[in-house]
C-alpha cells in the first residue's frame, strides 16, 4: 500500500501539482489514523493533506483512480479480476444482440431513476464489457472506449426515457420540466463518470498504474497555452478568473503605502509610550484606496481567436469587479463593446453580440493596430485622465501596416498607465510581423501572457504610478 | 461526544444540526487526529463558519472568532497595550524614574488580550475561528503562520506564552486572493461547494421548522437551477434558508412560476441577476 501512495504522489508532482516533503508527511500520518478499507476515505485523505489549490482537484482525481481503482469502494465488494473476462467474446462492434442492449439500457434506467448506486455499478460494468470494445494493450487513455461506449448507450435517447420516466404522464409546465431536464442531466453525468472509471479500472488491470497515469496526465489549467487552448479548458480557466480579477481589482485600487495619509493620533501615541512618552515616531493612516479607471482593449482578431476568447472571458469578469471598467474590442478598427458585458449578461450572448455588432472590421478583417489605435485616439481619446490604466491584449502582429506608435505614445500620455499583454512567446516578439517593440517603448510594462500562470503572475507583481494629479498631497 | 471515525464526526456534526458531507466529515476527523487546522474555503454562504460553530458546540468547546478584515493587524489579532491607561499611570506617576514605571505599564494589567492571543492563553480547550482570513495583507498572514506554527506568542516586556491546549483551528477563506504556500502547507485543505439538492434538502429541514418534504425538495432544486447561471451573486445557502421561511410565512405548499418571480429578491440581490433569472425559469420577465 505504502508503495502505492508513494507512486500516487509522484504521479501527482508529475503532473504539476506541487506537493511538499510536509505535505507528503503529513498524508503518511494521516494514512495510519483510517482503515485503508473505504476507497473515498482515502480519497478524501489524501485530497486534504496533498492538494491546496482547487485548480489542482481534476489532476488529483484523475491520479486518484488510476492509482487506486481497485481499491473497494464502501461497502462494494465486488470482483475486480473478472476485467476483461465478461467481454463476451464477440471482437469490436458486437456488444450482444439488440434485445441484450435492451436489457442494459432498461437497467440503467431502472438504477438511473432510483438513484440505485449499487444496480447502476453493475450495469455499467456489463455495459463496458459489452459495448466499449477494449483491447487489450492498446495504450489509450480511455476517452475513445469512454465514447464508443456512450455512443452505442445512445446518451440522447437514454436522456429521453430518463425524461419520461421522471416526468410521469400528467402535464408540466414550462418550469418544473427545467427542473427535471436539470436532474435528468446530473444524473446521466454521473453515468458518464461511472462508465469512465469503470474503463479506468480496467486500463488499469491491463497496462498498470505507470503507464495508464502517463497517458491521462494533461497540463494544469495553469499551463495550458492560452493560444491553444480548448473549450473545456477555457471552460476550466473561468473558475480561476474570478479570484484572479478580484485581485486585479484589489491592486489596481491600492496606492503605495506613503506617508501622505493622516496623523493616526492614537497610534502615535501608543508608539511614543517606547519613548518615554515623546512621539517619535508619528504613525498614519493608509489613506482610502481610490477607484481605479481601467479600459481595456483586445484584439478579437483571428490569429487571436483562442487568445481573445479568454481575455474576453477575462473582460467579462473584470466588469463584474470593476463599476469603472471600459473594454473595446479591434481588429483593423476599434470599437466599444463595454455594454456587451456586465453582470447578469451571459457570457455567449456578449461574444455574439461582438461578432455581430460591434464595428471591429473596416477594411479586410486583418489586424492594424496602428488603424485601431489612430481610431481609438480620435474617438475617445479626450475622454482619457490620469486616472485611466489601459490595458492592451494582443500578439501586436500588423500585417505588414504601419505601427503608427506615435499614437499610442499620445495615448500614454495621457493615461496613468498604458499595460500591454502578449500571449506569443517573448522569442517571437519582432518577428515576423510583430511590432512589439514599438509598441512597448511607450508602454509603462509590457508582459508575455501565454498562460494563466503568467497572467496570475503579472497580477501578482503589478504595481502602478500613482494616479498623476492626486498623486502626492 | 467521540469522534473516533469519520461517520462519529458526521453523527455528532448532525445532532448539532449541521449536514455534512463525507468530505467534511472526513477532513474534521483527521484535523481532530493530527491536531492540524483546516482551511475551509468555498463560495459565501456554504456553511463555512458554521462549521467551525457547529465543532466548537460538538466538543463543548468555547469558540473565539478572529473576524478578519483588510487592514487587521497585529495590534487587534494578537495583543495591544492598553495605552490610556498606561498614559494615565505615567501622569499619575510623574515623579517615578522612567526604567520603575515601564516596569509597571508593560505588565499584565495593560495587557488587552486579542483572540489569537486569548486562544493560546485559554486553560480550556478552545475551537479558534480565523474567519475570511483571505482579507488580511500578507504580513498579518506571516503573523498567523507564525502563530499556527507553534502556538506560542512572545511579548518581549512579558516573555513567552505557550499554549496549554491546543485550539482546533478553523480558518475559512472565499478565495479572493491566494493565500502563502506556507500557510497552506501548515493547514487540511477543504473546499466546500454548493451542496447538492439532496443534501440542501436536509440541511432545509434541519434549519426551517414545518418545511415539508416536497417544498424542501423543490427549494433545493430551483436553488441548484439558479446558481446554474451566470449570476454576479449566486444563491448561498442561507438565502436558500430565507426563502424556505419565506415560502412558509406565505402558505405556499407548492413553488410554481408565479411564486417564484414574486420571491425572486429573497434570493437574490441584484437587479439584473433577478432579470436573469425570470427570463431563464420564468415566462414573463422580472417586474
Ligand atoms: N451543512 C450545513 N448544515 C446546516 N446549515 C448550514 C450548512 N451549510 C450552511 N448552512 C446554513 O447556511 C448559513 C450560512 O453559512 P455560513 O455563515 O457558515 O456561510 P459561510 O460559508 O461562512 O459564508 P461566508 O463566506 O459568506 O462567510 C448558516 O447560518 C446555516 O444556517
Ligand atoms: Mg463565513
Amino acid at each position: 500500500m505504502l508503495r502505492v501512495v508513494t507512486g500516487f504522489i509522484d504521479e501527482l508532482r508529475h503532473s504539476g501539482v506541487p506537493v511538499s516533503m510536509v505535505e507528503t508527511l503529513d498524508a503518511m500520518r494521516a494514512l495510519e489514523t483510517i482503515g485503508l478499507t473505504d476507497r473515498e476515505e482515502l480519497r478524501e485523505t489524501l485530497r486534504a493533506t496533498l492538494v491546496k489549490n482547487l485548480r489542482h482537484e481534476r489532476a488529483f482525481d484523475t491520479a486518484f483512480d488510476v492509482y487506486f481503482s481497485t481499491l473497494p469502494r464502501q461497502e462494494e465488494h465486488d470482483d475486480v479480476g473478472e476485467q476483461f473476462a465478461g467481454s463476451g467474446g464477440g471482437g469490436p462492434g458486437s456488444g450482444g444482440g439488440d434485445a441484450d442492449l435492451e436489457d442494459l439500457v432498461a437497467a440503467l434506467l431502472d438504477s438511473l431513476a432510483g438513484l440505485d448506486d449499487e444496480a447502476l455499478r453493475r450495469a455499467v460494468g456489463e455495459a463496458v464489457s459489452r459495448l466499449a470494445g477494449m483491447e487489450p494493450g492498446r495504450p489509450v487513455g480511455g476517452t475513445y472506449y469512454l465514447y464508443r461506449t456512450m455512443r452505442r448507450l445512445d446518451m440522447e435517447r437514454l436522456e429521453e426515457l430518463l425524461m419520461q420516466a421522471m416526468l410521469g404522464e400528467h402535464e408540466v409546465t414550462e418550469f418544473e420540466r427545467r427542473l427535471v431536464t436539470e436532474e435528468v442531466a446530473a444524473r446521466l453525468e454521473t453515468l458518464r463518470a461511472e462508465i469512465e472509471e469503470e474503463i479506468r479500472r480496467r486500463l488499469v488491470a491491463d497496462r498498470g498504474r505507470e503507464a495508464v497515469a502517463r497517458t491521462l496526465r494533461r497540463p494544469l489549467v495553469e499551463d495550458v497555452d492560452l493560444m491553444h487552448a480548448t473549450a473545456s479548458d477555457l471552460a476550466e480557466m473561468e473558475a480561476a478568473i474570478g479570484p484572479l480579477t478580484r485581485k486585479l481589482a484589489a491592486r489596481l485600487a491600492r496606492r503605495r503605502r506613503r506617508r501622505s495619509g493622516r496623523l493616526d493620533f492614537r497610534r502615535t501615541v501608543r508608539r511614543s509610550l517606547a519613548t518615554g512618552g515623546v512621539p517619535a515616531d508619528p504613525q498614519f493612516r493608509h489613506p482610502r484606496p481610490h477607484r481605479p479607471e481601467v479600459w481595456l482593449l483586445c484584439d478579437v482578431s483571428g490569429s487571436m481567436a483562442t487568445f481573445s476568447r479568454f481575455t474576453l472571458q477575462f473582460t467579462h469578469a473584470m466588469s463584474t469587479h470593476f463599476s469603472k471598467l471600459r473594454s473595446f474590442a479591434f481588429v483593423d478598427t476599434i470599437d466599444e463593446v463595454t455594454d456587451f458585458f456586465g453582470p447578469g449578461i451571459d457570457f455567449g450572448s456578449a461574444v455574439a453580440r461582438i461578432t455581430t455588432e460591434a464595428e471591429v472590421v473596416w477594411l479586410d478583417g486583418h489586424s492594424d493596430y496602428g488603424n485601431s489605435l489612430e481610431t481609438f485616439l480620435s474617438r475617445y481619446g479626450r475622454q482619457i485622465t490620469p486616472r485611466t490604466t489601459l490595458i492592451v491584449t494582443g500578439d501586436a502582429r500588423n500585417n505588414y501596416r504601419p505601427p503608427r506608435d506615435g499614437v499610442l505614445a499620445d495615448i500614454a500620455k495621457a493615461a496613468r498607465a498604458v499595460i500591454w499583454l502578449n500571449p506569443e512567446p517573448h522569442a517571437y516578439w519582432d518577428t515576423g510581423d510583430s511590432t512589439m517593440s514599438h509598441y512597448a517603448r511607450h508602454c509603462t510594462s509590457v508582459h508575455e501572457v501565454r498562460t494563466l500562470r503568467q497572467l496570475e503572475r503579472f497580477v501578482e507583481e503589478l504595481t502602478l504610478p500613482t494616479a498623476r494629479g492626486s498623486g502626492n498631497r | 461526544m467521540s469522534l473516533d471515525s469519520p461517520q462519529e464526526v458526521a453523527g455528532a456534526l448532525r445532532a448539532a444540526s449541521y449536514l455534512p458531507d463525507a468530505r467534511i466529515a472526513q477532513v474534521v476527523f483527521l484535523a481532530a487526529r493530527l491536531d492540524k487546522p483546516v482551511l475551509v474555503e468555498g463560495p459565501a454562504g456554504v456553511g463555512k463558519t458554521e462549521l467551525a460553530k457547529a465543532m466548537a458546540a460538538v466538543t463543548e468547546r468555547r469558540l473565539i472568532r478572529l473576524q478578519c478584515y483588510e487592514g487587521l493587524d497585529e495590534a487587534k489579532a494578537l495583543y495591544e497595550w492598553n495605552y490610556k491607561k498606561q498614559l494615565l499611570r505615567i501622569q499619575a506617576d510623574a515623579d517615578h524614574d522612567w526604567d520603575t514605571i515601564s516596569h509597571d505599564i508593560f505588565s499584565e494589567d495593560f495587557l488587552l488580550t486579542r483572540p489569537l492571543l486569548e486562544a493560546i492563553r485559554s486553560t480550556d480547550p478552545v475551537v479558534l475561528l480565523i474567519d475570511e482570513v483571505d482579507r488580511v495583507e500578507v504580513e498579518t498572514e506571516a503573523l498567523l503562520l507564525e502563530v499556527l506554527s507553534d502556538f506560542q506568542v512572545s511579548i518581549p516586556e512579558l516573555g513567552t506564552m505557550t499554549a496549554v491546549t491546543r485550539p482546533m483551528v478553523f480558518l475559512t477563506s472565499n478565495n479572493t486572493r491566494e493565500l502563502s504556500e506556507a500557510l497552506k502547507r501548515r493547514c487540511l485543505f477543504l473546499h466546500i461547494d454548493y451542496p447538492d439538492p439532496a443534501r440542501e434538502t436536509e440541511i432545509l429541514k434541519a434549519r426551517v421548522p414545518g418545511l415539508s418534504d416536497h417544498l424542501a425538495d423543490q427549494v433545493a432544486r430551483v436553488a441548484r437551477s439558479i446558481r446554474s447561471l451566470d449570476l454576479k451573486k449566486a444563491p448561498s445557502v442561507s438565502e436558500t434558508i430565507d426563502w424556505a421561511r419565506t415560502l412558509i410565512a406565505l402558505s405556499v405548499e407548492e413553488v410554481d412560476e408565479e411564486v417564484l418571480g414574486d420571491t425572486f429578491h429573497v434570493l437574490l440581490k441584484y437587479q439584473v441577476d433577478i432579470e436573469r433569472a425570470a427570463k431563464e425559469l420564468t415566462s414573463n420577465p422580472a417586474r
